[in-house]
């Protein structure tokens, strides 16, 4: 049965009908049309549809709408709930999109904003993390283009510019 | 950047440089002449350049896939706008191996501009030549040649235009920066910008030309753009998630599809009952066509819960199912070679009898998958009778004509293919199935429907690349060198399958058998099951030459190219001294290898657990060379790519299987490399200006399975002889 809830994604309150079971990926996809968090297994195995909730790193193809939304006529209350296109400021891009893009840590992007995420995620709870720290706290996020490399410098430098400590 | 083009579904086009939200379209087909009005005015070229023009910068060696007729020429456009911009369409795709920055990078050096002056649409079957498909490394040195003769043509055709106008000799002109100047007098300022000329040349009509054949582009002496590090042109979409990839198009306006799946590889639909599937809620459409069943519905999860309502009615003819598994497999394909048993026999099996060093070693790679990060997605539309495709594939044109067959389209012209820059490829997605199915969706909902392919449907269904048994046989003669070389690749195919290695007498064939799974294209391909082989066996020589397995190589092999890049692997590698201060548990092994014309060597450390069950790579030093570097940090991305894609061949990637069916078909069973399996990477780009740039998005995968074999022989005395490598396959 369909119900109603209310969701909070990058600041902004949406108000939607829908099937409780749906993944919060498939909301953010189909209904929100916010592209930029991807399918890459349905099962959380990957990480290429990474959000943040309340400030820490969930996959959202393997958590129900209901887990996350405010229900209607319930005591459930809504999380916060950020993706990849919330963020950046404006122009301005997060420290974390920035040393991406600094260190071309990419090779066809699919993977991208689930990694920014969850180094975003990881930088929050550690502003320094050491090498062994950034491999346990990606480890589960697949890149199959094997770009790793340049994503341990990325984060690297995001640390060292302080980008997960605000 | 430009406007952004409309198309039927208000979706950003394919320049890659999508950061606004798209804007609205209007929903009508576009045609040519409205793209090109969309573009402004300014000034269209075709150029034709005939293949046999671009011998010069074709690979010396290796084996690309056959030529198609479209290849036969390559034509390139190119569009000078009133503002100087420049678009260049091509029919080649983006799947992260970084073709797009390298044609923008072609074009800006001999139009001599700025690359960020440079858009590229990429794979429009309504915009963009036929480039015959992204495939075999063929972009470096076929495609981007002759994107350098068209932008050559056109600064040709600048200059001309421009002395025309200011009534000065050619050779008092040059381009340098989106103008004409002429440098012969400074003291009076004449120039003209390129758009001033290409609004003006346009006046008289679009230009096509067939360029002569002694056509100048730059010499590598003189690249300011090409041999430098131009970033990925959309990088910024794609750390803020604002580019668009094939599962991304349509937007409010699709259904989402999905389809039922066979329960194993062969198996044939004999019935299903449609009805429960059209009861489910949000369900907009039902289909079945032969053996193909399908929905579209509001939702994917709708879409998901209608083909499982199917699933429990369905009912299948599993006779033609093929009875082998992940065990047998290997015996099967002997078993069912083609030709029979004298397929596989050795012509020189006396000299090996008589020998007294001979060997007879047999090899053995598992089924792989591609796993692509993005899975086979498409959005297909109809508007009338003419359909638009967005879909991730590497081979637009063949895709639309695979979509013309498929659904009874009775022109070619009615069908656009557009490829968005999609979510990785690595050889899998060479055909249109997921396009076809979304397409038949949308015929029969009346409505745009968008597919993307579950993870266990991505493992399942995409083909996958081939299982290989490799013969390796042969003898040395007295003074060490090799007599006698056999070798036989069954199934796995033809690629680098040719031993650089001198032998007396060489028989060396690729046989086919019956596959029991699909199969298909891979990054590399069978290069990687040769080498592993090759690489192994010579290793396996060496010891019975009691020779060292480098010096042994370096005894066998003539190419200065191989031998460069194999001196720089062990040099580097520290592969003396680990023989010889060689500790308990230690070991280190090389392999060197050629594939579409570049070179690749790799010197591995292995650390054997003490139980001597498992062991860790702690080290590789892998050496590449592809002729002159046209972009040092893409080509540096592919190298370390590609070594650890490598690498999960060489230690964790298999397809488990038992009679058609797939049984680890996601990320927690099937195992990729992950980033802590990224071991210690020393890898060296060996520029080679003095000859010709080749693709480097295959080779450096073959090197560094066998250089790990090899490395574990040195620490155990233990020969693995099957990839993945397992000290302990139990």
């Amino acid at each position: 049965m369909d119900a109603t809830f209310t969701i909070r994604v990058n600041g902004n309150e949406h108000r939607l009908t829908t099937d409780p079971d749906r993944p919060l990926l498939d909301v953010l996809r189909e209904d929100l049309h916010l592209n930029g968090t991807h399918y890459g297994c349905g099962a959380g195995d990957c990480g290429a549809c990474s959000v943040l909730v309340d400030g820490k790193r969930i996959f959202s193809c393997s958590t129900a709408i209901n887990e996350v939304a405010e229900v209607a006529g319930t005591e459930a209350a809504g999380q916060s709930i950020t993706t990849i296109e919330g963020l950046s400021n404006g122009a301005k891009l997060h420290p974390v999109q920035q040393a991406f893009l600094d260190e071309g840590a990419f090779q066809c992007g699919y993977c991208t904003p689930g990694m920014i995420v969850a180094a975003t995620a990881l930088l929050k709870e550690k502003p320094s993390p050491s090498d062994a720290e950034i491999i346990e706290g990606m480890n589960g996020n697949i890149c199959r283009c094997c770009g790793y490399a340049r994503m341990i410098s990325a984060i690297r430098r995001a640390a060292e510019q302080n980008g997960g400590a605000k | 950047m430009n406007t952004p083009i409309s198309d039927p579904l208000g979706n950003p086009t394919s320049t890659g440089q999508v950061e606004d939200e798209p804007e609205s379209g209007e929903q009508t087909q576009l045609n040519r002449r409205q793209f090109l009005q969309s573009l402004g005015a300014g000034l269209l070229l075709a150029v034709i350049v005939p293949v046999d023009a671009l011998a010069q910068e074709r690979p010396p060696r290796g084996s690309g896939p056959n030529r198609t007729a479209n290849e036969a020429t390559l034509a390139a456009r190119l569009h000078i706008n009133e503002h100087g911009r420049i678009t260049v369409m091509t029919g080649k795709v983006e799947g992260g191996q970084g073709a797009r920055a390298q044609i923008a990078q072609a074009v800006a050096e001999e139009l001599r501009v700025s690359p960020e002056m440079i858009d590229v649409i990429m794979a429009d079957t309504a915009l963009t030549p036929d480039d015959g498909g992204t495939h075999g490394s063929q972009t470096t040195p076929r495609t981007i040649p002759a994107v350098r003769r068209a932008a050559s043509a056109a600064r040709d055709l600048l200059l001309s235009a421009a002395a025309a106008k200011l009534g000065v000799a050619l050779g008092e002109l040059e381009a340098r920066n989106g103008q004409i100047v002429n440098v012969a007098n400074v003291r009076i300022k004449q120039e003209l910008t390129y758009g001033q000329i290409a609004t003006d040349v346009a006046n008289s009509k679009a230009f096509t030309a067939s360029p002569s054949r002694d056509i100048q582009i730059s010499a590598v002496a003189d690249w300011k753009v090409l041999g430098t590090s131009v970033p990925h042109p959309n990088a910024r979409a794609l750390v803020t998630g604002r580019h668009f990839y094939p599962s991304d198009y349509g937007g409010p306006l699709v259904l989402h599809g999905a389809v039922l799946r066979p329960p194993a590889y062969r198996a044939k639909l004999k019935s299903v009952d449609l009805e429960p599937a059209k009861n489910t809620p949000d369900v907009a459409s039902v289909v079945r066509d032969g053996d193909f069943v399908g929905v579209a519905a509001r939702t994917s999860l709708a879409a998901r819960r209608a083909i499982e309502s199917l699933e429990k009615s369905a009912e299948w003819d599993t006779t033609a199912v093929v009875p082998a598994n992940t065990t047998n497999v290997y015996d099967h394909l002997r078993q069912n070679v083609r030709g029979g048993a004298d397929a596989i026999k050795n012509p020189y099996a006396d000299e090996l009898t008589r020998s007294t060093a001979s060997l007879r070693s047999e090899y053995r790679v598992a089924y792989i998958q591609h796993a692509p990060m993005e899975p086979r997605a498409a959005v297909a539309h109809f508007d009338g009778d003419r359909l638009t495709v967005w879909t991730g594939t590497q081979h637009p044109f063949d895709v639309r004509n695979e979509l013309v067959r498929a659904l009874n389209i009775d022109s070619p012209d009615k069908v656009r293919v557009i490829v968005p820059d999609f979510g990785g490829g690595f050889g899998g997605k060479h055909s249109g199935e997921v396009a076809i199915e979304a397409a038949r969706l949308a015929r029969a909902a009346g409505y745009a429907v968008r597919l993307v392919w579950t993870r266990a449907e991505e493992f399942a269904w995409a083909y996958f690349r081939p299982a290989g048994v490799m013969l390796a046989e042969a003898n040395l003669a007295e003074d060490g060198s090799i007599d006698s070389w056999f070798y036989r690749n069954i199934n796995s195919g033809n690629s680098g399958i040719a031993s650089p290695y001198r032998a007396a007498r060489n028989n060396t064939q690729f046989v086919q058998s019956e596959a029991p799974l699909r199969q298909g294209s891979y990054r590399a391909l069978a290069a990687t099951a040769n080498h592993f082989a090759r690489e192994s066996f010579i290793d396996e020589l060496a010891v019975l030459a009691k020779d060292d397995p480098l010096n042994f190589r370096l005894k066998h092999l003539g190419d200065e190219r191989m031998i460069a890049v194999l001196r720089a692997a062990a040099e580097k590698g520290g592969y003396a001294a680990t023989r010889l201060l060689k500790s308990v548990g230690t070991g280190v092994g090389i392999a060197c290898g050629t594939e579409k014309g570049s070179f690749v060597a790799a010197c591995a450390k292995v650390q054997i657990a003490p139980d001597g069950k498992s062991f860790r790579v702690t080290h590789i030093c892998q050496t590449y060379e592809c002729g002159k570097i046209m972009n040092p940090a893409n080509c540096l991305s592919q190298v370390q790519g590609g070594l650890i894609m490598g690498l999960g061949g060489a230690l964790y990637e298999e397809v488990e299987f038992d009679a058609g069916v797939i049984k680890n078909g996601n990320f927690t069973d099937y195992r990729v490399p992950r980033i802590a399996d990224l071991p210690t990477m020393d890898i060296h780009l060996l520029d080679r200006p003095d000859l010709p740039s080749v693709g480097a998005g295959e080779t450096p995968i073959i090197a560094i399975a066998p250089a790990i074999a090899n490395a574990i022989y040195h620490a155990t005395g233990k020969r693995i002889r099957q990839m993945p490598i397992r000290l302990d396959p139990a």
